[in-house]
């Protein structure tokens, strides 16, 4: 058998976002008709992997060869038209055009008098769709389409633009059984004709059913690559986490004291169902779970930004009032979430200012607020956490990743929560600043704090819960203590629904 | 091959689905209105000139508002058209009358390049610039107001100045269908054909319904953006060119509020105020209603100084309704992925 | 367990400012300001012989008093920009509070009565503003421009081509008179209390500390316990609320009520806001700075006026002065965001 060139081929990618490495030595070699998976944790490079090869970011080094020929992308355009496409787990379609305007925006066909020939584009779009397994009305405005239809569009916008290559990043994520079944038909599909598939996901059920390579990248380096066939789940998961747990997070004992939040069958329509559990003064739970399986939002509904539907959240025994975070901050909770710079920060405010958006109210004094009043919390709490400035009017936006998370948690920390809530505390921060925040949570804890905190990082989870909640697709699967942890065990949870999970 | 599903369709009820169907309900209310007023005042309609003036007033504000349209379709807006048409007026008057020697037609169209390069100001600004639509053009409204009150202070451009062809233009027709009209709708067509027909008419549409995605796709949002202001500035003045066939004069106040009958044309019309959809068969025809409302409303005894607030009511009543029946069907589209 | 890698420990006390304070001070939009007022002022006096006589009181009042409705306006106009929101129907709420009082005071109501009356109205329009943006969720730009229409046509609706212009002489020379000796206003006192407390709820209050919130980062604001909605409705009903009063005050200082009171305030409202260097994209800005970016239009308008040149250029002047500022804002913004990026990056 000849050996063909792979149809894409990348040796030793790096890539730095100024003082952060994003990737070390990343390599991947995708062969014609395979569906190629790449696995790791949050925080392993893949989604800039993935940006690299899109052609969103150049790579600063390592060799990136397409059917034998070296390219550099400058552009998504470029990429686009090498037949590179990636599809998203947030599509971006075009909410008022129809569904066959988004599938040929730019480069709509023309009929012979010079008008945009609707029943071409009509018929063209049934012809992929209906190829893809799937009816979608070509007329219909894309606006309300589900998820799970919007990457059918996008899917059949790529075989449209004859894209050899297409990445799905996390494609799964966000949706149903039966859509699941339906998108890993159409990636066979299109393996099957010939086209190269990068398929990321966490979801190692469909990995393993889907895909016959398995690469596994780990802090931005590329560690293996297996062949389906030959390596199990357990394998994988030691690959991807590598690391011994043990000496990274420094987690001292603390008291565990009365429960602090009582969270009662709460329920989403939609996107949680059932979810009971406690949380105790000096305890640290953990949501775990995969990319999409609800945590954040029932960390959200908890606190009051989003709503639920059915069940209650006492703190203290007190309820607390739905949809309002002013009732959750009034008896003590705190809530680092998960997009610091669009949801923790206002990246055009200083230290200060950010520092003492949340105690403003406590500061006050007979009503009045002043910047000297609120300079000394903002000295004492931005020397707590060691945030590293020059001055404390300088702008949040000009921080590192770490000393921007770690104004946010200074925020939080000066309203001297009783729970403080924390949804991925260390995403996207160089390792020692991660060590640090560990140390604080911890430090908290042993304060007597009540910590729930959400991470989709296994080591952090198993290093510093006392107890993980796991989350799949909206149910409680598991409520695993702290020296029964394993991480098999958490990813099987992870990954599997309840009754599995029960037997 | 994996089973066949079919998606939910977007299932509306008959009132929305009749506030939906716009252009239907429009040449509906157009019908009612008219119908009304006859009843009142047979000679609104059956009068020498009536229905006469009845095709052709709404003319000017068709043009205007179709401008407007456009800038609002990529999620801007343009408040200075009152002012270019205004401007526009005298230009062409005055220049009928300071130079004779100049055939009307050549008048016009220098006429048309005068509003266009005012439009272009807005264009610079606004595309390459990156400021904010609403703060430029309330900006140039008043500046281009000021301008023309400086220029033409109490001056006003008399009947003598236009030529009598240009004044017979505005009046006769054929077929009993006013030339006026029939301008307006050959710019409706073209620009009806222009934004369904052609690629870049589509860009524009995308541009206002996801500007960020229209920039990572590398649709020329900038480019676009530019020329629509100038689109609309030559519009404005072609509908300062009709005003002075019609009237055959024009001072320093000419136009002023214009702006927001365009605006009301539009939204009324089926274009979201936030850009992305709305056709413009539709806003031909919520112009042609605006137009018609107003002529009617003083043979109803409604004071025309009340037109103003039907127009500012309108306006908000039309996004209003918009919203609320998007909510609706958001929530409703919501319940149905819900299995 | 260690600090990070190798990097400096951070200091025990923090500088409260990257920048020395004089530094900072003259970097600012209003610094840049207050000089082109004094310039105007400077060159006006200059130039002008007449400027600084005996009469120049008088002089000064009445620039005081041509900008004091806008100084009225621009208060709750200022906070509503900080939030990233706009009102631009204030000018035609004054116009329709004008209205009213004038139409209560013809039917013989006494005239305190309709001055309540005009400040109601103009809290009502205030409320129709708020709800439609905060419940009924739809774009203020939108909304206010469609009751600019609205309130402007019912002012002028309800009082025609009619002029009323019959109001106790008394109380029409108090508000277009000034202490005597002074060229100040009795009016710019009311507006004195008023500026005071938007300044301080501004700057000094977590309400306050809330806008600039809400004007950085919705989502963020939201997290940290602000009600967002809620503070937008109640600055909504403020602007309508000031407008009223600012119409009542109006009404009474000219002695007319006539449907077109108000016509392009709102122009210059948000004029005097950009120059004063308040961000129109939201999250920045200090209402002193409206307040003197307000001052300066006025007093432009007056040493023009003085100059010979007519009333019509203020219009011209204003309309260029926002286009100008704003074009300034964008590039400056331009500027220092890539500074930022490079800094950052080194």
């Amino acid at each position: 058998m000849t050996e063909t060139a792979p149809l894409l081929e990348i040796r030793h990618a790096s890539k730095s976002f100024g003082a952060v490495k994003a990737l070390v030595d990343a390599s991947l070699v995708l062969q014609a008709g395979s569906i190629h998976a790449l696995v790791g944790e949050n925080g392993a490079g893949k989604s800039t992997f993935v940006k690299i090869i899109g052609g969103l970011h150049p790579r600063d080094g390592g060799d990136f060869e397409l059917a034998g020929r070296p390219v550099d992308f400058k552009s998504t355009a470029e990429a686009k038209d090498a037949g590179i496409a990636v599809i998203y787990q947030e599509p971006t379609l075009f909410p008022d055009l129809t569904v066959a305007e988004n599938l040929f925006v730019g480069r709509q066909p023309y009929t012979r008098y010079g008008t945009i020939d609707r029943a071409r584009m009509r018929a063209e779009t049934r012809a992929l769709t209906a190829r893809l397994g799937v009816e979608i009305d070509p007329d219909r405005e894309a606006r309300g389409l589900s998820i799970a239809d919007q990457q059918i569009v996008e899917i059949a916008k790529s075989i449209s633009l004859n894209a050899n290559v297409v990445i799905m990043d996390e494609p799964t994520a966000a949706l149903s059984g039966v859509e699941v079944d339906r998108l890993m038909g159409i990636a066979r599909q299109l393996r099957d004709e010939g086209k190269g598939i990068i398929f990321i996901s966490h979801r190692f059920d469909e990995v393993f059913a889907l895909c016959d390579t398995i690469t596994v990248m780990r802090d931005g380096q590329y560690i293996a690559t297996n062949a389906t066939a030959d390596v199990t789940e357990a394998e994988i998961i030691r690959q991807m986490v590598g690391r011994s747990v043990d000496n990274l997070f420094p987690k001292e004992p603390a008291e565990i004291g009365d429960v602090v939040l009582a969270v009662d069958r709460l329920s989403r329509d939609g996107v949680f169902d059932d979810i009971s559990f406690e949380v105790r003064a000096g305890e640290i739970v953990c949501l775990a779970g995969l990319v999409g399986a609800g945590r954040s939002e029932i960390a959200r509904a908890v606190y009051g930004v989003d709503r639920y539907d059915s069940g209650t959240v006492r703190m203290n025994g007190a309820p607390l009032r739905r949809h309002s975070p002013t009732d959750a901050m009034r008896l003590g909770v705190g809530f680092v979430p998960e997009d610091r710079r669009k949801q923790g920060l206002a990246m055009t405010a200083g230290v200060q200012t950010n520092i003492t958006l949340a105690i403003r109210n406590q500061l006050a004094r007979l009503g009045f607020i002043t910047t000297r009043i609120e300079a000394e919390p903002a000295q004492e709490w931005a020397r707590r956490l060691q945030v590293k400035t020059r001055a404390l009017d300088t702008e949040a936006g000009m921080l590192s990743g770490g000393n921007q998370q770690k104004v946010v948690i200074a925020k939080w920390l000066a309203t001297r929560p009783k729970l403080l809530i924390i949804d991925e505390p260390t995403r996207g921060i160089d390792v020692g600043t991660k060590a640090e925040v560990h140390r604080l949570i911890s430090e908290l804890a042993g304060q007597g704090v009540a910590v729930l905190m959400i991470s989709s990082e296994l080591p952090e989870v198993l290093g510093m819960a006392d107890r993980v909640l796991v989350i799949h697709e909206g149910r409680l699967t598991a409520s695993i203590d702290r020296a029964e942890a394993t991480p098999e065990r958490v990813m099987y949870a992870a990954t599997h629904g309840v009754e599995e999970v029960a037997r | 091959m994996t089973a066949v599903i079919k998606t939910t369709p977007a299932r509306r009820s008959f009132g929305e689905w009749l506030f939906r169907a716009r252009e239907l309900s429009l040449v509906l209310l157009i019908l009612i209105v008219i119908a009304v007023t006859t009843i009142a005042q047979p000679t609104f309609l059956f009068n020498d000139g009536g229905l006469r003036d009845l095709l052709r007033t709404p003319a000017m504000l068709i043009v205007v508002a179709i401008g407007e349209a456009i800038v609002i379709l990529t999620r801007n807006i343009d408040l200075s058209v009152g002012s270019i048409l205004g401007l526009t007026t005298y230009f062409v008057g005055n220049l009928m009358h300071t130079a004779p020697g100049i055939p009307v037609l050549v008048d016009v169209l220098l006429g048309v390049v005068f509003a266009a390069v005012l439009g272009l100001v807005n264009g610079l600004l606004v595309a390459f610039l990156n400021v904010p639509s609403l703060v430029i053009t309330l900006g140039t409204l008043y500046a281009y107001r000021g301008i023309a009150v400086l220029w033409i202070g109490g001056n006003f451009v008399r009947p003598e100045w236009v030529p009598d062809g240009f004044q017979g233009f505005g009046k006769d027709g054929v077929l009993g269908i006013p030339w006026l009209l029939i301008v307006a709708a050959a710019v409706m067509v073209f620009f009806g054909w222009f934004l369904a027909g052609r690629r870049t008419g589509r860009e524009l549409y995308a541009i206002g319904s996801n500007p960020d995605a229209a920039v990572l796709y590398g649709l020329r949002t900038r480019r676009l953006t530019f020329i629509t202001f100038i689109i609309s500035g030559a519009l404005a003045g072609v509908g300062g060119i009709i005003y002075l066939s019609i009237f055959a004069t024009g001072d320093s106040k000419v136009g002023t509020g214009y702006e927001f009958q365009a605006i009301a044309a539009a939204v009324i019309g089926g274009v979201a105020i936030v850009g992305g959809s709305g056709r413009i068969w539709g806003v031909a025809l919520g112009a042609f209603f605006l137009a018609t409302l107003g002529s009617a409303l003083p043979v109803l005894n409604v004071p025309s100084l009340w037109q103003q607030a039907i127009v500012g009511l309108l306006i908000v009543a039309a996004i209003t309704l918009d919203r609320v029946f998007f909510l609706v069907r958001q929530r409703r589209a919501r319940k149905a992925v819900m299995v | 367990m260690t600090a990070t890698t190798g990097q400096a420990a951070p200091p025990s006390r923090y500088l409260l400012h990257d920048k020395p304070l004089w530094r900072r001070l003259l970097l600012r939009p209003e610094a840049a300001l207050i000089l082109a007022l004094v310039l105007v002022v400077v060159l006006s006096i200059v130039l002008v012989p007449h400027y600084l006589r005996p009469n120049a009181n008088y002089t000064f009042s009445t620039l005081l008093l041509n900008a004091i409705p806008i100084l009225f306006l621009l208060l709750p106009l200022m906070l509503i920009i900080v939030t990233g929101d706009i009102d631009l129907s204030v000018g035609s709420v004054l116009g329709l509070s004008s209205a009213t009082v004038g139409l209560a005071v013809q039917a013989g109501i006494p005239l305190l009565v309709a001055a309540v009356m005009g400040v109601l109205v103009g809290a009502m329009a205030g409320v129709i503003n708020g709800v439609l943006v905060t419940v009924v969720g739809l774009p203020s730009l939108a909304v206010t421009i469609g009751t600019l229409a609205l309130f402007r046509g019912i002012a002028v609706g309800l009082l025609g081509t009619t002029a009323i212009t019959d109001f106790p002489p008394e109380i029409t020379k108090f508000f277009s008179g000034s202490i005597p000796g002074t060229p100040i206003p009795w009016q710019l006192l009311f507006w004195i209390v008023l500026a005071i407390v938007f300044g301080v709820l501004l700057h000094l209050t977590p309400f306050g500390r809330g806008i600039f919130a809400i004007g950085r980062s919705i989502e963020t604001a939201t997290f940290s316990g602000v009600n967002v909605n809620r503070t937008r409705l109640i600055l909504f009903v403020l602007s309508g609320l000031v407008a009223g009063l600012a119409g009542v005050f109006f009404t009474l200082q000219y002695s007319n009520a006539i449907g077109s009171n108000g016509n392009g305030f709102e122009l210059r409202a948000v004029t005097a806001i950009v120059l004063g260097g308040v961000s129109i994209w939201g999250g920045r800005g200090t209402l002193i700075g409206a307040i003197v970016g307000g001052l300066f239009i006025a007093a432009l308008n007056k040493s023009l006026q003085v100059f010979g040149v007519g009333d019509d250029a203020i219009y011209v002047i204003t309309g260029v002065a926002l286009i100008v500022s704003v074009v300034i804002a964008s590039i400056a913004g331009f500027i220092s965001r890539r500074r930022k990026v490079q800094a950052s990056v080194a």
